[in-house]
């Protein structure tokens, strides 16, 4: 197809550079600077999707990013495709591929647009009304409803793209870089202020880059070329940083904005390759100018959904910047002057307009007065009231206004037309104003929202139309005047300009224009995405939808990926109306960020794959690897699970490694438990306070268990303190816990015991932590440290003593989580390595075994010593834990010690640990599984398995579990149920080997 | 996202802090002379205002100190920020 709607004059398409193209697998060429949209409008197609609800056929609609049809997918490689692609954004390149979304099996012919003919019985709310019952027949439903709706195909595979982030500081930022954006950041820049100035598109200049009409001057010269200089000066401006193809997408409190980059979308795959795809900005900035400008509403009448119907502002966009007709036969149909700015474009590009049908009685200004002297018809307090034509509209019908434009009279009047031009005035974008918590204000005269200057949070300014000024003069003078104060600038040359403009004030709006049907007859389309209509809108407040946010939920209606930005200001105007209600008490629905979708790839950054999180290792991960560990995630932290031998499953090294370390010896890697070295005078009291134990008489050398509560009374956090010297200990904490408990002790001294004198300081990177356990680790001590007295005298359990290992200074505690005869050598990170290696090298002759997590838990569970997190919840007490013994009855207070005997924390039917055996010992229950006591229903259920594992040293299966009452129910049976069986277990105590501690000093 | 000017360190953005909740309510000195309604109030029962909040912040990821800022929990605008200890320097807005 030839581009025969295409004018052969244009400064901003370079006609000499053809881009070939593909849009449903035809090619297609247009030319570079165009965009999809403006490509597909010179090759006369304008059906490119279909509806989402009523599958009706869709065009392209507008010029920019308010598109609420054109959304196309981009791609079709399963790693790279992007759907919601407007189309009116997306830059031509070599090679795009572009497909139709939401049809089947093709845009031209779609099943789904039966979907239209049953439109009367598809009202607001169906879906909700219709698939109410039975319920349990939704997830049936469910299955076709997901299947018919939905947009663009998400990637299948992994994004291959790179993207960035980057912070920056600024003094000013502008965002938009129309003629008020412009001005603004050559003022600020010119001041000496450090400048940035974001725009969405590719090129300055907003719509007065192609406004080359004499109606609009700037000193004697045309609009155009006047801000082509400004343009020019602006770009010399050295403290200045202008980002094109950047959208700000959202504007958070402090003038914190997130804007994105398009760095890559407008090149062909050849040029992309290894290069960022897109970087999202993360700006602070003093003072924020926003210069967003306006969107041309479209006219609500019946079937003005039809492809060929476009906003006749960007009907102009594309005559004169993209020198495209997007028609042969263009009609206009309007409320405002803005149409007869178009007709006179398209004048002057060859194209007559046919007629133009205006809803006000007169207009006077020099723009109508000029297209009526040309010999345009035009037709004043005229509404169009129907359209026809499917897949492009055909013809289009008019009829008089009454006076009190409620009603149509006279005949009708058909018109042919293959593209029509609608324009309902301008919307003020205050997206970005209100998302950055400022309210709006009401302007009745023209019925727009425009930001109040009284009600804004932060440092930020609205110029422009976005602030409400439409007019050239007004644009310039006001922008002028405002940024001079906002900025506290002196007097400058952009304050006295000489301004030619169209003044016409004179706007008739008549939201819902009348028909000569029964509104139940005619398809008022408001929301073009979610297809909802006038109709939808009246439905919900006959049905008693009052605010509009229920509406908006009810009927879809501004809930597209556009945000409703076209739809918005007519369903707010139909419900004011219709409840008599003042539009501005009424307000508006709530502007979230994005403005635009942002992808995925652009919130992430690089922060995917191995950079998703910190990935923390101990200083023997290298051995770990080496000797083939299964790692286990612990938090941040890289932790060996097991390490299997010769192809064992998990379970096999389990039993292996387990075994190993009662019969023998093992040794754990124990440096990710956190460690905190706490010196000063007030130490002692200190432990005191935040333990449940007696701290004040732990002799130096010594190490004690302490558990830690929450000032509500739950276990918080347990682990090993030794005593280093009078005023000097360290802290072991869980690997989870260790920041957060870092903090808490903190808060506390900071904040509650500022008298006290102690400090804390994480050693945990400082120190890598081994463990020895087993009979035979006494022998391996003494093998590596011979001068050492390891005699239960001299160095007894829950010891410490201060050594060296081959000359470096180590802590060696006696202290055991297994339950063995163990020790734990702490050395620096830096020799950790080379010491954990002698100990293997020592305890070859005792087959040592390097043992995981998972063994580790294993053998405390065999000991029933908790692991706070997994045994505990945050709601347990050291009562309901049987560990009644640690509570200092005799001391005045610590953290959580009044909370131990509130009236919840007594009740003897709390969930209390207790010990399970399984009747079948070979049967080893899921962590989680729940406990009942009869099968009988209602179930009642009384607690839940919290550890269990196979003991290969009980050859047996054992569980730690809470239960309610559990401390009572000893040698009670109850039963697990699971989803083929149900399974039997008796409860026990929680110690189930070496119940007398033998073994700790054998 | 807001900027906390953290009295030992200056102004520094939102992601280095946490909060700690609302300010001013000391841990009773006596907590076993308590009753259980007492103590309840101590431990569970928080204001939770919309508008002007006094709150505990803590420079969390920079000096690790604890310090008050009073906040207007409906639009985040921080009105004074003081030290630990010391008396607000606003009494009520």
């Amino acid at each position: 197809m030839s581009n025969n709607l295409r004018i052969n004059k244009n400064n901003f398409i370079d006609q000499t550079v053809r881009i070939s193209f593909k849009f449903n697998g035809k090619k297609l060429f247009g030319y570079k600077g165009d965009t999809l949209a403006s490509a597909l409008l010179a090759n006369n197609i304008h059906l490119v999707g279909r509806s989402f609800k009523y599958h009706r056929p869709r065009g392209i609609m507008t010029c920019g990013s308010e598109e609420p049809n054109a959304i196309v997918q981009i791609g079709n490689d399963p790693s790279l495709t992007d759907p919601n692609v407007r189309a009116t954004e997306i830059e031509l390149f070599e090679g795009l591929e572009a497909f139709s979304q939401n049809c089947w099996p093709s845009v031209n012919f779609d099943v789904g647009g039966i979907n239209n003919f049953l439109s009367p019985l598809l009202p607001a709310g169906f879906y909700y009304k219709t698939f109410m019952w039975p319920a349990s027949f939704w997830e049936k439903y469910e299955f076709f409803i997901r299947h018919s709706a939905g947009l663009g195909k998400s990637p299948t595979k992994p994004d291959q793209d790179l993207y960035d982030h980057q912070y920056a500081h600024f003094d000013v930022l502008v965002i938009g870089g129309g003629i008020s954006g412009i001005l603004s950041a050559k003022l600020s820049a010119e001041k000496g202020l450090n400048t940035m100035l974001v725009d969405d598109k590719n090129y300055l200049g907003g719509s007065t880059i192609y406004q080359d009409d004499n109606n609009f001057k700037i000193n004697n010269e045309n609009s155009n070329q006047w801000i082509k200089k400004q343009i020019e000066d602006l770009k010399k401006l050295p403290n200045l940083t202008i980002k094109n193809r950047t959208s700000v997408a959202a504007f958070h409190g402090y003038n914190y904005l997130l804007a994105r980059e398009n760095l890559n979308d407008h090149l062909s795959s050849y040029e992309r390759k290894g290069n960022i795809r897109q970087r999202l900005w993360k700006i602070r900035a003093k003072k924020v100018v926003i210069a967003t400008g306006a969107i041309e509403r479209p006219l609500i009448f019946s079937n003005n959904d039809r492809p060929g119907i476009i906003l006749s502002s960007s009907i102009k966009k594309y005559i004169d910047y993209y020198g495209v007709k997007t028609g042969e036969n263009i009609s206009l149909f309007t409320n405002n002057d803005s149409a007869y700015e178009t007709a006179i474009s398209l004048n002057k590009s060859g194209v007559k307009v046919k007629v133009i049908i205006d809803i006000r009685e007169n207009s006077n200004s020099i723009l109508s007065k000029q297209v009526e002297r040309s010999g345009i018809k035009i037709l004043k307090g005229y509404t169009v009231i129907d359209t026809d034509g499917y897949k492009k509209i055909k013809s289009f019908d008019v009829m008089k206004l009454s006076k009190d434009g409620g009603s149509v009279v006279g005949n009708k009047i058909t018109y042919k037309c293959d593209c029509l031009g609608i324009s309902g005035g301008w919307t003020p974008m205050v997206h970005l104003f209100t998302q950055s918590g400022g309210k709006l204000k009401f302007r009745n005269n023209d019925n727009v929202f425009i930001p109040d200057e009284n009600k804004t949070p932060s440092k930020q300014i609205s110029v422009g139309s976005s602030n409400g000024d439409f007019e050239l003069d007004d644009v310039i003078n006001n922008t002028v005047k405002n940024i001079k104060i906002f900025l506290g600038l002196d007097k400058n040359d952009l304050e006295n300009l000489n301004i030619k403009c169209s003044k016409e004030k004179q706007k008739r709006n008549i939201w819902l224009l009348p028909s000569n049907k029964p509104i139940s007859k005619t398809k008022p389309f408001l929301d073009f995405q979610n297809d909802s209509t006038a109709k939808d809108v009246k439905l919900a407040l006959r049905e008693g939808f009052k605010s509009i946010e229920h509406v908006k939920r009810y009927t879809t209606t501004g809930m597209g990926t556009d945000q409703g930005k076209l739809s918005n200001m007519h369903a707010l105007g139909i419900i004011a109306d219709t409840t008599g209600t003042n539009m501005g008490d009424l307000g508006t629905t709530t502007f979230r960020p994005p403005y635009t979708p942002l992808t995925f790839g652009a919130i992430v950054g690089r922060n995917v794959g191995k950079f998703f999180d910190h990935t923390r290792k101990t200083a023997i991960h290298d051995w770990h690897v080496k000797n083939k560990a299964q790692f286990e995630n612990v938090g941040q932290w890289k932790r060996p699970w097991y390490f299997p031998k010769n192809g064992e499953t998990m379970h096999q090294a389990v039993q292996r490694e387990s075994k190993a370390a009662r019969e023998s010896a093992g040794i754990l890697d124990a440096s990710t438990l956190g460690k905190i070295d706490i010196q000063g005078e007030d130490a002692s009291e200190f432990l005191n306070r935040v333990y449940t134990n007696a701290w004040s008489k732990l002799a130096i050398g010594k190490c004690r268990y302490g558990l830690m509560l929450n000032e509500d009374g739950m276990v918080y956090d347990d682990g090993v303190t030794t005593r280093l010297a009078e005023n000097h200990y360290i802290m072991t904490t869980t690997t989870g816990g260790a920041a957060n408990v870092l903090s808490k002790l903190e808060d506390y001294l900071q904040t509650e015991w500022p008298e006290l004198n102690v400090y804390l300081t994480t050693v945990t990177d400082q120190y890598s932590t081994m463990s020895i356990c087993g009979p035979n680790s006494k022998k391996i001590i003494k093998k590596i440290i011979p001068s050492l007295d390891l005699s239960d005298e001299s160095f007894p359990h829950m010891s410490f003593k201060n050594s060296k290992i081959n000359n470096v200074n180590c802590r060696i505690m006696r202290i055991s989580f297994t339950g063995e005869h163990s020790y734990e050598i702490n050395v620096q990170s830096n020799y950790a390595k080379d010491v954990w290696e002698r100990c293997i090298e020592a305890g070859k002759e005792f087959n040592i075994t390097p043992y995981g997590t998972e063994t580790m838990h294993l053998l405390r569970a065999e000991k029933g010593f908790i692991i706070t997190g997994q045994d505990t919840d945050g709601t347990l007490t050291p009562s309901d834990l049987q560990m009644d013994w640690i509570i200092g009855k005799m001391k005045y207070d610590f953290i959580g010690k009044r909370s131990l005997y509130r009236s919840d924390t007594i009740r003897e039917d709390r969930k209390q640990l207790v010990g399970l055996l399984t009747d079948d010992p070979k049967e080893v229950l899921e962590e989680g599984a729940q406990l009942v006591e009869s099968l009988d229903k209602p179930i009642e259920m009384l607690g839940h398995v919290t550890s269990s594992y196979f003991s290969p040293n009980l050859n047996k299966s054992i569980a730690l579990a809470v239960v309610r009452s559990g401390k009572k129910l000893k040698g009670k049976k109850l039963i697990v149920p699971m989803e083929n069986k149900n399974i039997n277990v008796t409860i026990t105590d929680t110690v189930f080997y070496d119940k007398e501690n033998k073994r700790l000093n054998a | 996202m807001f900027i906390i000017n953290c009295p030992y360190c200056g102004e520094r953005d939102q992601t280095e802090f946490s909060c700690g909740g609302e300010a001013h309510i000391e841990r009773p000195k006596q907590p076993t002379e308590l009753s259980d309604d007492q103590w309840a109030e101590y431990l569970f029962m928080r204001k939770n205002i919309k508008g002007i909040q006094f709150e505990r912040w803590n420079h969390i990821h920079g000096c690790r100190k604890w310090f008050n800022v009073i906040r207007d929990t409906s639009n985040d605008k921080i009105h004074a920020v003081y030290k630990m200890g010391e008396k607000p320097p606003i009494k009520s807005l």
